[in-house]
């Protein structure tokens, strides 16, 4: 079974690569669509029989290469961890792939990007089932390669192709941290399976290890060397900056892969090494610090966002900090929770963004909307859904995995902790402001569009709000289905061993607690309410007032320029110092260049002496018979 | 065993097709003539290599297929061939790439024909026969015969700054052979033989190990190349032929990984310990360097070449760091490296033929008219890149698993090309297939055709092949390696 769920969407991807072009692209289109809900239902199946109590389960496929003692094998680890995400990839890639139908319908080559979509699928799906870090890192690049393809989809847009690029590119900086982390958890442990690690980590507790000529807590290295790659794909501060321009790819694409899937890899990785993880006293605080500072750093940005999936996007790299920082306190299951619930929600926001789009003729500007409610209520009425679900309002899937995230955070005796409790609330507060700022500005108030785009606005076909309604189901019930086995009382019996669990017990947040949380959140949606609803106006003298903050969220607070200003230009500056100065001046000048002028230079002096006159000869052989007779004369 | 004495029949094969192709007359109908029966030789003599690959037993570590001829009466010099794990690869990448080579120079190459295909003839058995020596002198034989028809490649079909490019070459290439001849003198005085078999140990004291291994360096260093003997390089492979591009990157810079295994770790294992750290220093330099200078360049074979450079200081680094996961890495790499950096010069070539040029700044938009070469381009490119599944990874992968007991410096050198390389090779790729048409020119460029196909397929295939199924090529060097690399512990006392 979990073969098939694996293996299906590539079958899928091979089918539309080779006979795509043989066929209508419809049989592609029912094809690959179909592969894919096959392996989410499978999947769900699968998934139900990990709520009882199931052992783990290794299906071993065959040996990827040996090489010594480094033996890497194909293999399936299933899980409650690996279950978890089979269902949010399958499902959420089968909704893509049925939404993709109707949204690219007017793309040329929609075999294409149907063949990219399932490839991606079974990339991710190897990563999540992996049984050894370099089976993951085998789908970690992977998912890398086929978000580059996607953003780059439409290639007659430059914007388009430099954000592949710049999102390939960030990706394998932390991939560099991540191969490195492989190489010394091989050197370390002697092996790179799963098992052998997790058992004998607890013996390297005080182990220690010479690193460029610094000495570290070996654990804490290691961990380290991984959060690096995890920092890249999850777009973490620092390595964020590819995340919001991959919205330049299709919006199906951004709800996939830039939403609900592969950037939460960083976070699977975290929690599936959380026995190392464990052990990693510093590295931990790190990862609490990153996490809380993206979460705040990212919603700050997405407050002033004018484009309608920037804004979804700031707000996928925020959430992924509230991930990080309950990984580094230690909640891993409350982080995986709120990956899972995060993924159906945040798909669901960016499905009916798209849906937005695609109703005002790929129009992205929220400034040009306005007023949509009217036109198309059921987008409208999922968009809702899935606001109401970010920001934790009761009952909804949202509310009992941040929850969960704040609870844990605040009895956490992590001395990180109190800090990233104080930011969690602020961000919630943010959320909850920028979530009613894009309703508003989207679906209420006057409409800003033109006349004639309004009027032709109008509400997806089938293909495109059925999937909307899975999502939103999700959304709506995900938390109360499922927060019992997650992070509730069935949690011991359902985590098994995937993650590592604090067997404290359940505490719940004081009464104050929970009431300025939820005050901070209905706070958020009532100023957004007043700015963006009752006091349009505001908006504009609030930006001209506070105009020096204002401009750093605008902008991003600069971060791009900086980089372009201190890595890109220096990077070409010196290569090109390299090429001109280092390999034609230095190299080729002293050396075959140089050497091939010294010979010239000295063969001409030379050549004088073969004049062609007798007396220069007569002269040349008087002087040497001098030199000989004055040498035998004297010595 | 059977009595055809089947490795003599492979290096000798291309030249009995070149004898044929001697008596063809050439004139405008019997230059297609000429072209098949050099093809149909280059095919045979893949096959029969497969055939020795075949045959190849994993389970020994000594050479196979021996076959050992008193070549003079009073010295001990034979015709001795044999093939190992070590060797069986690079053989096999010899005869893999020269009927593609031959296929892809059937329109390009319009001028003297003739003279065309008995010089790849000839190129073909030198370098098979080079790497089945046994025998020292064979060995130099072969390894200096191979400049001949490299020379006249580049010299006669080369572009318009040959005979520049082909004066650097000679001028480098100089310098390390006088040195290696004079090592392999003072080796036959000391020991009274030549056998690359016997020699294998510690047979020098330490201090002639020094200077063994500087002069066998001299010449190995040049070939494969590293910094800073690396200018020689990018000149060749703009001015040579697409097919001598494919050659020199494919097979040449193998002789200088394959001359460090033999010679310096194998018969100078104390001098390797001892110079080690001058090679990681000067691999380590080459990798980003190199990766730099790529990036800046506007002809695309020269921005190929210098990305040969980085990915040959891999190879190095994977060698001097002397474990299984780093030899194995290294051959690995070469392999990948011999096909990936063939298939991207062929796939330079294609767009070359229609073109004329190989300015960066010409192309774009290619994706638009040429669905099917972007797609076995971007093959190329990511196993050009590493990434897991293609087989550029394995070998990349291996080294910096292997370096990290090395050294922390030496696994962030090694490392550090999984960024720089994606940075020039996906830049390069943008430039060229992505986007508009702006160039009028390439409006009607039109896709690959059936030969260029069958040229590139078979590549992307073997890309992909060595990427997901290491293990078939793993498996019959991983004696021959260890042999060599436990010899080295016990020298040097690990």
């Amino acid at each position: 079974m979990a073969h098939l769920i694996i293996f299906l969407p590539l079958l899928g991807f091979i089918f539309s690569l080779f006979l795509g072009k043989k066929f209508s692209f419809k049989a592609t289109q029912i094809l690959t669509t179909s592969f894919l809900f096959i392996s989410a239902l499978l999947s769900w199946i699968l998934f139900f029989s990990f709520l009882g109590e199931r052992e783990t389960e290794i299906i071993h496929i065959f040996n990827w290469f040996t090489s010594g003692n480094f033996i890497v094998d194909w293999s399936i680890r299933l899980d409650s961890l690996t279950t978890t995400m089979f269902i949010v990839v399958c499902s959420v890639s089968a909704c893509v792939h049925l939404y993709s139908i109707g949204y690219m319908s007017e793309d040329p080559a929609k075999e294409r990007f149907m063949g990219y979509l399932s490839l991606f699928t079974f990339f991710m799906l190897m990563l999540v089932s992996s049984n050894n870090l370099l089976q993951m890192f085998f789908g970690w690049e992977g998912v890398g390669l086929a978000s580059y393809l996607l953003i780059g989809f439409w290639y007659h847009k430059p914007t388009a192709n430099n954000a592949a690029i710049k999102a390939f590119l960030v990706n394998r900086v932390g991939d560099f941290g991540y191969a490195i982390g492989i190489a010394g958890i091989f050197y370390i442990f002697g092996s790179i399976e799963f098992d052998i690690i997790f058992n004998n980590a607890e013996n390297f507790k005080d182990h220690s290890i010479e690193f460029i000529g610094m000495t570290f807590s070996t654990i804490d290295l290691l961990c380290f060397l991984l959060f690096i790659g995890a920092m890249g794909k999850s777009a973490q501060l620092g390595l964020h900056t590819w995340l919001p321009d991959a919205m330049e790819g299709p919006t199906p694409v951004s709800a996939l892969i830039h939403a609900a899937t592969m950037v939460t890899a960083g976070v699977f990785l975290v929690a599936r090494m959380s026995p190392l993880f464990e052990y990693a006293v510093y590295t931990n605080l790190f990862i609490t610090f990153i996490g809380a500072s993206t979460a705040i750093f990212a919603a700050s940005i997405a407050l002033t966002q004018n484009d309608i999936k920037r804004v979804i996007a700031y707000s996928t790299c925020s959430q992924l900090g509230y991930m990080f920082f309950a990984a580094g306190v230690g909640a891993y299951n409350a982080s995986i929770f709120h990956l899972m619930t995060h993924g159906f929600f945040k798909a669901l926001l960016f499905l009916s963004a798209g849906s937005v789009i695609h109703a005002m003729h790929h129009e992205q500007d929220m400034r040009k909307m306005g007023g949509l409610f009217k036109k198309i209520p059921f987008t409208a009425t999922m968009m809702w859904i899935g606001s109401l679900a970010i920001i934790g309002f009761p009952y909804f899937s949202g509310y009992y995995s941040k929850e969960s995230i704040l609870e844990n955070t605040y009895f956490s005796s992590s001395s990180m902790a109190s800090f990233a409790y104080t930011i969690g609330i602020l961000t919630a507060l943010l959320t909850a402001f920028y979530s009613w700022r894009l309703l508003f500005m989207t679906f209420h108030g006057k409409t800003r569009s033109d006349a004639k785009t309004f009027d032709h606005a109008h509400e997806s076909p089938l293909v495109m709000t059925l999937p909307l309604c899975f999502l939103a189901l999700g959304s709506i019930f995900a938390g109360i289905f499922f927060a019992e086995f997650y992070i509730g009382k069935l949690q011991y019996s359902f985590w098994g061993d995937a993650v590592i669990l604090h067997k404290d017990g359940h505490h719940y947040l004081p009464f104050i607690q929970t009431l300025i949380i939820k005050s901070s959140v209905a706070l958020g949606v009532m100023l957004a309410a007043l700015i963006y609803f009752y006091k349009i106006h505001l908006s504009k003298i609030l930006a001209h007032n506070l105009d020096p903050l204002y401009s750093i969220s605008l902008n991003k607070w600069y971060v791009d320029e900086l980089y372009n200003s201190f890595f890109i230009k220096p990077y070409f500056a010196i290569a090109n110092i390299f090429w001109k100065k280092g390999d034609e001046k230095i190299i080729d000048g002293y050396g075959p260049n140089g050497i091939s002028k010294v010979i010239s230079i000295t063969s001409g002096y030379l050549s004088r002496f073969q004049s062609g006159y007798l007396y220069h000869y007569a002269f040349t052989m008087l002087g040497g018979l001098v030199i000989i007779l004055t040498w035998f004369i004297y010595f | 065993m059977t009595d055809i004495p089947l490795l003599s029949l492979t290096i000798f094969l291309p030249l009995l097709g070149a004898v044929v192709i001697l008596l063809i007359k050439e004139d405008k109908s019997s230059v297609d003539n000429i072209r098949k029966v050099a093809l149909c030789t280059s095919i045979g003599v893949f096959l029969l290599s497969l055939l020795i690959w075949l045959q190849f037993d994993n389970s020994k570590a000594e050479y196979q297929f021996q076959e050992k001829i008193r070549w003079f009466s009073d010295f001990n010099f034979y015709y001795h061939i044999g093939i190992d794990g070590i060797s069986l690869f690079m053989v096999i990448l010899s005869t893999f790439l020269t009927p593609l080579c031959i296929l892809a120079s059937w329109e390009s190459i319009k001028i003297r024909v003739k003279e065309y295909m008995l010089a790849f003839l000839f190129l073909e058995t030198v370098m098979i026969g080079m790497f089945a020596s046994v025998d020292i002198l064979l060995f130099y034989i072969f390894f200096e015969a191979i400049l001949i028809p490299m020379y006249l490649i580049i010299g006669i079909w080369g572009g318009d700054r040959r005979i520049y490019a082909s004066f650097k070459f000679f001028l480098y290439t100089l310098l390390g052979s006088v040195l290696m001849l004079i090592a392999i003198v003072v080796i036959y005085k000391l020991t009274n033989s030549m056998s690359i078999a016997d020699l294998q140990g510690n047979y020098f004291s330490t201090n002639i190990q020094m200077y063994l291994w500087l002069a066998f360096f001299a010449s190995f260093a040049v070939k494969i190349p590293m910094w800073p003997f690396h200018t020689w390089l990018p000149d060749a492979h703009v001015e040579a032929p697409t097919s001598g591009s494919v050659i020199l990157a494919g097979v040449l810079l193998k002789m200088g990984g394959y001359g460090f295994i033999r010679f310096s770790l194998g018969m100078l294992p104390e001098a390797s310990e001892f110079f080690a750290p001058l090679i990681m220093t000067l691999s380590i330099i080459a990798v980003v360097y190199t990766s730099l200078v790529a990036i800046a360049q506007t002809d695309i074979k020269k921005l190929i070449a210098y990305s040969s450079v980085a990915h040959m200081g891999l190879v190095t680094i994977g060698i001097f760091i002397v474990n299984s996961q780093g030899l194995e890495g290294a051959m690995i790499q070469m392999i990948s490296h011999g096909v990936v950096s063939g298939a991207l010069f062929l796939c330079v070539g294609v767009i070359y033929d229609r073109m004329h040029t190989r300015e960066i700044k010409f192309y774009g938009g290619l994706v638009n008219r040429m669905p099917i070469y972007s797609t076995v381009f971007m093959i190329f490119m990511l196993g050009s890149v590493g990434l897991p599944g293609t087989s550029g990874f394995i070998g990349e992968f291996l080294i910096i698993v292997g370096s990290f007991k090395y050294s922390s410096i030496v696994v962030i050198g090694a490392a550090s090309g999984i960024i720089l390389s994606a940075v020039y090779m996906l830049y390069l790729y943008k430039r060229i297939i992505f986007g508009v048409i702006n160039n009028e020119k390439l409006k009607d460029i039109l896709d690959l055709n059936l030969r260029e196909k069958i040229i590139l397929i078979p590549l992307a295939i073997a890309v992909l092949l060595i990427g997901i199924f290491p293990n078939i090529f793993i498996e019959p060097m991983r004696l021959s390696l260890d042999l060599i690399i436990s010899n080295y512990e016990l020298v040097n006392g690990k």
